[in-house]
């Protein structure tokens, strides 16, 4: 045991003798909690509209009103000439024009043909189809409080695309927490071990009483510690700056973290099984396991817009599968029971890697 | 004096190249054995394999008896080894890579300390300082130390010497004679031949197969044909003139002088006299012609010579 | 004077690794620099040869300034270390051309070098052989031919005789001798102390400075010893 804690003793000197590690260990995840979080949102704020109002009804005035009033939206002007309306948009004073039709009122009530035009400022396409479809959300609603018995229609000829809080946290912390999970546990273990071999150290504790067993848990055991740290910080910024729920069980949500965690762990000592040097586990875990979890994954792009086979490849993608469960236990709240088959994919994975490290895992230098 | 390794028809290959083809060779208890050869001869190779780092093709390691194969576990419990790149770790000092490889093989520093009190007093003065800082003699004494730490009965030394500087060389290899006198069997291999005259048995290693093997003193007593060491005005044309002797077995240059073979079984003063009188003939003046002790190094000349001629 | 060293300084920080060195090498002598590890040799030669600026201090190599005419410099030496920088993974000629197109040889003059290196080392029928497949002692033969094939004033030899077996180590000298008989000066490092026998004259550096410089025969005979092992355990103690 004693020869156990001076083991990981002396991978916690690696680790904090090496500013380089250090920095993608707690840098890392720090700056990119930023990034996703403010740099690289979708988010809307403060979007400044003009109006070009031709009923100049109390219905479109209370339409309005409604836009106005939320956070994502501030009016900065009415227009009263169709020509100036472009030059809005040009001069930056705007993101979009919203313009009405003189029957907008009995329009709304009667006709099929949508009274509203939206202009928007194309030039971000993610902000505009953003744009689109909180407008479109807000008249729906006042379509729904001012005239019950109109029924469902099509308002603006846009369509919903995402869903109407559209809050960019949601989609990015659980993402995020999977990508950051891999990195330190599968990508910094998988080094951290080809390390030894690298510099001839394996070696000697090959040759030493040491088992095979307890030289790798003991090089793994440092990075699990800190990928928890890092899971705690993750959720705790994610919770206090950036407002993410937790409506599900807390307790569920670290157990499921723990598995994804041994799972990134097993990964990490699969790569290091066959790699030699640190340059191509890094390579191997690059290619082969960071770019697919932030790519394929769900992290960043639908997984129901890719093409079939990438979307066959990413169910064996284990952060697809760990998404899935943050988001049912963060957004919807849901218990364990909703979550068997995740649970057990995540589950199969791990015990697959591992089972295959054990087999590769050589007590001699050579096969 | 009982054998503590033996070994018996081992081949062992990288992919179709054979590294170590060695038909038998046994070490004995108490043995400082060295094994002499060139970079790529296999010395690296075999050191593995007797450390049970590498599985061998065909044949059989045993060490204190136990299989190498079957009971690796049990020779890494008292087998010290000291790997020919450094391989401890640069970014830890010297007392934390002492303290971790104690704790490896579950043992304290305090515990060992008599068997490496000599060789770390010296580096006592640094213990603070990250080992990737040290020179190359502190280096190889700290993985010295790090590899007794456990009281092995084995030390496996594999090229210890090796770019470190001619001083250092000299202490490291009185510390292994010291090593020896208190009852460690040590195999230690080396690229510099005036290291060997220290063993007391030696391996010559070529090409993957030992070319010769046996008591270190046997090797210059054995020796087959008398040596002569000649000097001469104009050394740098000297070595192919006596080439060109019709008699010469082989000549190469030894430090100042050139030490010369003749294929004849004839009396040293015959041939000193023949030497003389054709090298005077030759236009070389201040000639003088000596008999030479043999040194390992003129051995291990004389063992390739012959294997080149053979070829 | 085919080098001209002149009170030749490099600091690292506080640390002065090389301590105002001084001397001059005659064309076709075989000048063996010695020392200790850390003595500053490495650190000399990577500065004789331009590959690191001299604090302070002044030199001239084949005739040019060595920090005004670095170029110059470079096209007028060859350098070789205990490494040999052939490419494994490139074969025998496909090497030559390499390191003859490196040094600006080109067309007819590169394939007549070519042939003569082939021809010397006997490698004729294994040209289009990896140079990974080629014993240890012939890569360096080839290293040494590779490294002389512009045709340079000076050699720099960095332990090129490292690892190789007695023989195959003599047999190498053997051809540094004949190259110095052509008029191309040797500086060679080495730790086999026996091999400075071979130079024409030694320098012993100890802690960046150098604390002796002279013909193996006359050191000897001042420190009144039979053996250049002996000079060196003597000066470096």
């Amino acid at each position: 045991m004693k020869q156990f804690i001076y083991f990981i003793k002396k991978e916690f000197l690696h680790i904090f003798r090496d500013s380089k590690s250090l920095i993608i260990l707690f840098g890392l995840p720090i700056i990119q909690i930023i990034l996703f979080g403010f740099a690289l949102t979708n988010e809307i704020k403060n979007v400044n509209f003009a109006v070009y109002d031709n009923s100049k009804s109390h219905a479109s005035q209370r339409l309005i009103n409604k836009i106005n009033a939320t956070d994502f939206f501030t009016l900065q002007e009415y227009i009263t000439n169709p020509d100036k309306m472009e030059d809005a948009l040009t001069s930056n004073r705007v993101k979009f024009v919203l313009v009405i039709d003189a029957d907008f009122a009995q329009g709304m009530a009667q006709t099929e043909e949508s009274k509203i035009q939206l202009l928007l400022d194309a030039s971000d396409p993610n902000i505009a189809t953003n744009i689109r479809a909180y407008i479109n959300n807000i008249i729906a609603d006042f379509a729904r409080e001012e005239f019950p018995t109109s029924g469902e229609k099509e308002l603006i000829t846009a369509k919903m695309f995402y869903n109407p809080q559209v809050k960019s946290a949601y989609l990015f912390i659980p993402g995020l927490m999977a990508f950051i999970l891999t990195l330190i546990s599968a990508f910094m273990t998988s080094i951290t071990l080809t390390r030894e071999k690298e510099l001839g150290n394996m070696e000697i504790l090959l040759v030493s009483p040491l088992k095979p067993y307890q030289i790798i848990i003991g090089k793994v055991i440092p990075y699990a510690i800190l990928s928890i740290v890092n899971i705690a910080n993750i959720l705790l910024l994610g919770k206090f700056v950036f407002g993410m729920p937790l409506n599900g069980s807390l307790l569920l949500l670290i157990l499921e973290s723990f598995l994804f965690l041994l799972n990134s762990l097993s990964l990490g000592i699969l790569i290091s099984s066959f790699t030699n040097s640190r340059q191509v586990a890094m390579m191997v875990a690059l290619a082969g396991l960071l770019l697919p979890t932030m790519l394929l994954s769900g992290f960043i792009f639908p997984i129901s817009n890719m093409p079939k086979v990438l979307q066959y490849f990413s169910q064996v993608i284990p952060a697809t599968h760990f998404i899935t469960i943050l988001k049912g236990i963060m957004i919807k709240g849901i218990g364990i029971s909703y979550l068997i088959k995740e649970t057990t994919i995540l589950a199969l994975l791990t015990l697959l890697f591992i089972a295959i490290s054990i087999k590769k895992f050589n007590v001699r230098l050579d096969k | 004096m009982s054998q503590l390794i033996k070994i018996e028809n081992l081949i062992y290959a990288y992919g179709s190249k054979i590294a170590v083809d060695l038909p038998y060779l046994e070490v004995e208890e108490g043995d400082l054995f060295g094994l002499i050869g060139a970079d790529g001869a296999g010395k690296t190779s075999l050191f593995r394999l007797i450390a049970s780092l590498y599985k061998p093709k065909q044949g059989k390691i045993t060490v204190f008896g136990q299989d190498t194969m079957k009971d690796y576990a049990k020779i890494r419990q008292f087998t010290g080894y000291m790997p020919g790149k450094f391989s401890l770790y640069e970014d830890l000092t010297i007392k934390e890579n002492m303290n971790f490889f104690a704790s490896v093989f579950e043992t304290t520093v305090a515990e060992n300390y008599s068997l490496i009190e000599e060789i770390y007093v010296m580096l006592k003065p640094f213990e603070n300082r990250k080992a990737g800082k040290l020179s190359g003699g502190m280096k190889q004494k700290l993985a010295l130390c790090s590899a007794l730490i456990h009281k092995p009965k084995l030390l496996l030394l594999d090229e210890p010497t090796t770019g470190v500087d001619p001083a250092s060389r000299q202490e490291f290899w009185e510390m292994l004679l010291k090593l020896q006198k208190r009852g460690i069997t040590i195999i230690v291999s080396t690229p510099y031949l005036d290291e060997a005259q220290m063993c007391n048995k030696l391996a010559l290693m070529h090409k993957s197969k030992i070319i010769a093997q046996g008591n270190t003193s046997d090797f210059i007593t054995n020796f087959p044909k008398s040596l002569f060491h000649i000097k001469a005005s104009k050394m740098r044309d000297l070595i192919h003139i006596l080439r060109d002797f019709p008699h010469c077995h082989s000549a190469y240059s030894f430090g100042d002088a050139i030490h010369y073979q003749d294929k004849r079984n004839l009396t040293e003063r015959v041939i000193q006299q023949e030497l003389d009188a054709y090298l005077k003939k030759a236009g070389f003046s201040e000639v003088r012609i000596d008999k030479q002790i043999p040194s390992i190094e003129d051995a291990f000349i004389d063992y390739l010579h012959g294997q080149e001629n053979d070829n | 004077m085919i080098i001209k060293v002149e009170n030749l300084v490099k600091k690292f920080g506080n640390f002065t690794a090389v301590d105002r060195i001084s001397f001059q090498v005659p064309r076709g002598e075989i000048f063996g620099f010695l020392g200790a590890n850390g003595a500053g040799k490495t650190t000399a030669i990577k500065m004789l040869c331009g590959l690191s600026k001299p604090t302070s201090g002044s030199a001239t190599i084949a005739g040019y300034d060595l920090v005004k005419e670095a170029e110059q410099v470079k096209l007028n030496i060859g350098y070789m270390s205990q490494k040999f920088s052939l490419y494994d993974d490139l074969t025998i000629s496909e090497n030559i051309d390499f390191y003859g197109g490196l040094y600006r040889l080109r067309g007819q003059e590169l394939s007549k070098k070519k042939e003569a290196i082939l021809q010397e080392l006997g490698l004729r029928d294994q040209k289009r052989d990896l140079v990974k497949s080629l014993p240890l002692g012939w890569k360096q033969k080839l290293a040494f031919s590779v490294a002389t094939i512009h045709e340079p004033k000076i050699l720099f030899l960095d332990e090129p005789t490292s690892g190789v077996d007695p023989i195959t180590r003599r047999k190498f000298w053997e051809i540094i001798i004949a190259t110095a008989n052509k008029g191309i000066t040797i500086f060679i490092t080495t730790h086999y102390l026996d091999e400075a026998e071979y130079c024409d004259r030694i320098s012993i550096m100890v802690n960046g400075k150098i604390i002796a410089l002279d013909s193996p025969a006359n050191l000897k005979a001042q420190l009144n010893v039979d053996t250049t092992a002996q000079i060196f355990a003597q000066l470096t103690r």
